[in-house]
């Protein structure tokens, strides 16, 4: 246990006390105490700078489950401390903006900050852990954290709605990783991910290869919201905003391109890799911003902007891999799709952070989110507006905000492609640029959509619920932050090039850089005409035109069929399953106690001598059996003829009857067989049962067969012949097999010496197994309590009646 | 011996199932006790029958049967009685309640589904 462990768990630690600060301290709202963690946690990770910075790695252990190779080891590099210090980060300025965003009066708090803080603290194990085991159970966590904050609003039906539905997906994609990361482990016999690494090669020729790569591509595709599992990250929105702009945006759905990114030096290589993740990722992020621009909710585009930029991101990471197919560093093109990837990762971070901070406000300002009840609060929000811009500008890729130095660098790497004389690429490579191109286009729109529908325009008092306002400044700091780091890293890029952005990349291709080097990284504004300006400029041109024209052709949308879409496949199949389970367990769960015995008895019978007949247990041994007298057989006759008087009695007396004979031959058999406390026993509880049977048989009903008809009867016979005849066996069986010694002797050495009682039977009840014996007369203190409770209850009811005449 | 023995509580336990098995109430709390018979010969055979004296150490033998499985059945027809005890009172109820001893009759609450 390190103090890299301890920073790792500390969110855990500090959840403990949340509900005690909310419940002791109402004065003050809770974020406050709750804010000094991240701000503390991105502090200490600052520090790891200068190591990453040449590409150091440091490294801490501890063993978890050793029996099973698994440890928990806090691992940092370049990649993980990048994802560690946006988490802080983000998360201090989240935490910060929720103070002014949720009151302190009208919500509970101290829920929504165990939450979070139980978020932080997963999602840091996750990309802090080397283990993938430890991975996989921080991984599910954030699932955990995230259906929580989903769902915290939980008595709205949509909140639950999109909780449930993020919670089957995600988790969904979770077992599946969780089979991916049990193959790897079979193929290469460690959970260490750079033990993995180092053994890449092998990794690459072994038959189940392509499964693991598969199914740990459908844990990180459901988690990053790609196509066509992106349908709960529009849902998700339901979640407070603070929530939506941490975990939905800056960091929990970027624990799929970790994954891919932690997980490249084991798997690019391979062409389905490049092929997956590249295609699914611009796919992704065409459909995405596509669908973004149909909607009317500002989270909404900006959910769908999110699944859009996410794809542009996973489709980078998957250009990248080809790198590896070239040797020399120097001169790889390559490289540059994965530098932009980890650049437009923090890029992304900033500017969406701030957008939804801002959608925030202008809820929490007027009470709606929809674009078309919004418009002209340019007067009334100045600041706000003024962030939105940056923001919205940053997204759609405008200089000189940083999402337009990714931007290019995407279009760079995906221009690339067409030269690449790999896996076919001069065939279908062309696809890249041009759904990236239309998908930046799409972009613009969203974008412009977002700033200018709701801060120009028609000014509408009447559809608002309240009288817009600028934000409280506590509102505003954090997306002003968020805002200016826009502004800083758009016109400094190189302030990053080095320090966060060379050690993450080189992570992500560790077999490219030899020990002591570092990538290129060098971000410029300006590289002449060449094609990705010209991209640019045609985006904007285009995609004004199109803004200008949106009336026109928004209608189109309108012919995609609604019944054909992913989210009616995900309600019907989940209706289809609902049903489906309902009806099989209906089927067999019936409600007849009597169904429930034939189930019991039927297993009892099948498994028992299933298992005796498997094992050739049946043996008889008749060589030391005890010799039978007439007494015996005079009462195995009256027990028989008890039992059969029972079966066919008409009369409860007659029952009864025979039931207290069964009872008194028992006792006479234990005097046969030399147990006389038994025999002593019996006769009384068999005395003051037929007493109680007849006493409580005056007030019951008249024996009533209730017409069992012949098939029933038979059923029940041929069950219990069946039980009767294992029984039968088993005694028989267990009496040939001696498998173990006796441990009688013992008891009869110390019955006198240990205790100093001369009846043994009685010693063990009172001395040897006197717990026994306690527990024996809790039990029927309990049966007692039982039978007083169900006279009291008639009391008590005949009681209110007498009282409602 | 044991094996008549083993005879005679297959079936006590036969005729028990079968009675547990019926409609009637009342016949079931029947069949329980004479599953606890059945139950209580079978642990007492299983411990070897007639090997020995009563376990009382005054007998003075130079051999006993076991005394732990007497302890056990000891225990166990006290509690089966506690349980025929509140099976009793719980039948008497539920046809007080209910109205009927018919176990179709008192099939689970449709109202849940």
């Amino acid at each position: 246990m390190s103090l890299l462990h301890l920073a790792i768990f500390s969110p855990f630690l500090m959840a403990i006390f949340v509900p005690f600060l909310y419940k002791g301290l109402k004065s003050i709202h809770t974020g406050w105490f709750v804010l000094a963690l991240p701000i503390l946690l991105f502090t200490y990770f600052i520090g790891f700078l200068p190591i990453t910075r040449n590409n150091g790695t440091v490294e801490k252990s501890f063993d978890w489950i050793p029996s099973l190779g698994i440890h928990f080891t806090a691992y940092v590099d370049g990649l993980g401390l990048l994802f560690a210090l946006l988490i802080t980060g983000i998360g201090a300025l989240v935490v910060l903006y929720s103070i002014f965003y949720l009151s302190k009066e009208k919500e509970s708090l101290h829920n929504f900050y165990v939450y979070l803080l139980l978020f932080m603290g997963a999602m840091l194990g996750v990309v802090l852990s080397d283990n993938l085991i430890t991975l996989y159970m921080f991984w599910e966590l954030t699932s955990i954290s995230s259906f929580l904050l989903i769902a915290y609003w939980y008595d709205r039906e949509r909140s639950r709605y999109g909780a449930l539905k993020s919670m089957l997906l995600t988790v969904f994609g979770g077992l599946s990783m969780l089979g991916g990361i049990l193959l790897l482990s079979i193929m290469g016999d460690t959970f260490s991910i750079r033990e993995l690494i180092s053994q890449a090669g092998e990794l690459n020729q072994h038959p189940l290869f392509l499964f693991a790569l598969i199914l740990i591509l459908l844990g990180a595709f459901t988690k990053s919201a790609q196509f066509p599992f992106y349908i709960w990250l529009p849902d998700a929105m339901e979640a407070p905003t603070p929530v939506s702009a941490y975990l939905h945006s800056a960091t929990m759905v970027k624990a799929g391109i970790y994954l891919v990114a932690r997980l490249s030096p084991i798997f690019a290589f391979s062409s389905y890799w490049f092929w997956i993740v590249g295609a699914i990722g611009i796919f992704t992020m065409f459909w995405g911003s596509f669908n973004a621009v149909k909607q009317t909710d500002l989270k909404g585009i900006l959910a769908f902007s999110t699944v859009s930029q996410l794809g542009l991101i996973m489709s980078l990471l998957g250009v990248g891999a080809a790198a590896l197919h070239f040797d020399t560093l120097n001169d790889n093109i390559y490289i540059a799709a994965v530098i932009a990837a980890v650049f437009h990762l923090i890029n992304h971070a900033t500017f969406k952070g701030s957008l939804f901070m801002v959608v925030g406000i202008v809820d929490h300002e007027t009470g709606t989110r929809d674009i078309r009840k919004l418009g002209g609060l340019l007067s009334f929000m100045p600041v706000t507006f003024t962030i939105a811009v940056i923001g919205a500008f940053s997204m759609a890729g405008l200089p000189p905000f940083n999402g337009f130095l990714s931007k290019e660098m995407f279009f760079t790497g995906m221009i690339q492609l067409v030269n690449l004389d790999l896996f076919n690429l001069e065939t279908w490579g062309m696809l890249f640029p041009i759904l990236a191109w239309i998908g930046s286009i799409f972009t613009f729109i969203y974008s412009m959509m977002f700033v200018f529908k709701t801060f120009s325009g028609k000014y509408q008092p009447e559809k608002l619920d309240k009288k817009p306002h600028e934000a409280p400044v506590g509102m505003l700091i954090s997306p002003i932050i968020l805002a200016f780091l826009v502004v800083l890293f758009g016109l400094f890029p190189n302030l990053l090039s080095y320090s966060l952005i060379q050690p993450a990349a080189a992570a992500i291709v560790p077999s490219l850089v030899g020990p002591g080097e570092l990538l290129d990284v060098h971000i410029s504004h300006w590289h002449g005409f060449n094609p990705e300006l010209w991209m640019t400029i045609g985006v904007i041109a285009v995609g004004t035109l199109m803004y200008l024209t949106l009336s026109k052709w928004i209608k189109l949308y309108a012919l995609f069929p609604g019944k054909v879409t992913l989210n009616a496949l995900y309600d019907t199949s989940l209706y289809a399953a609902e049903r489906g389970s309902y009806t099989l367990t209906k089927a067999y769960m019936n409600g007849f106690i009597r169904t429930y015995l034939v189930y019991i008895f039927a297993f009892f019978i099948g498994i028992l001598g299933f298992t005796m007949w498997t094992r050739q247990a049946l043996t008889i041994d008749t060589s030391n059996l005890a010799p039978i007298g007439v007494y015996e057989i005079v009462l195995v006759v009256i027990i028989t003829a008890g039992i059969f008087t029972i079966l066919f009695a008409k009369s409860r007396l007659t029952s009864i009857i025979a039931l207290g004979a069964v009872g008194y031959t028992v006792s006479l058999f234990f005097v046969i067989f030399r147990a006389p406390d038994l025999a002593l026993t019996q006769l009384v509880i068999e005395t003051v049962s037929v007493a109680l049977f007849l006493l409580c048989f005056y007030h019951l009903p008249k024996l009533n067969r209730h017409e069992e008809r012949m098939g029933f009867k038979l059923g029940n016979l041929i069950i219990s012949l069946g039980v009767g005849a294992v029984i039968s066996l088993m005694a028989i069986s267990a009496h040939s097999n001696k498998m173990f010694e006796s441990i009688a002797s013992f008891y009869v050495e110390n019955t006198y010496k240990e205790a100093a009682g001369k009846n043994m039977v009685n010693v063990i009840l009172v001395d040897f197994r006197g717990f026994d014996t306690l527990f024996e007369i809790s039990v029927l203190a309990i049966a007692g309590l039982g039978i007083f409770g169900l006279i009291k209850l008639r009391l008590a009811k005949k009681g209110e009646e007498a009282d409602e005449n | 011996m044991e094996i008549l023995m083993s005879i005679v509580i297959g079936a006590l336990f036969a005729s028990s199932v079968y009675l547990m098995l019926s409609k009637s109430l009342l016949r079931i709390i029947i069949g329980t006790g004479l599953l606890s018979h059945g139950a209580h010969l079978l642990i007492i055979t299983m411990g070897g029958l007639k090997r020995g004296a009563a376990p009382l150490l005054g007998e003075k033998a130079a051999s006993y049967v076991d005394p732990l499985p007497q302890a056990l059945i000891l225990t166990a027809i006290v509690i089966s009685f506690g349980v025929t005890a509140l099976f009793l009172v719980l039948a008497y109820r539920a046809y007080q309640e209910l109205g009927t001893d018919n176990m179709d009759e008192m099939r689970g609450n449709e109202a849940n589904d």
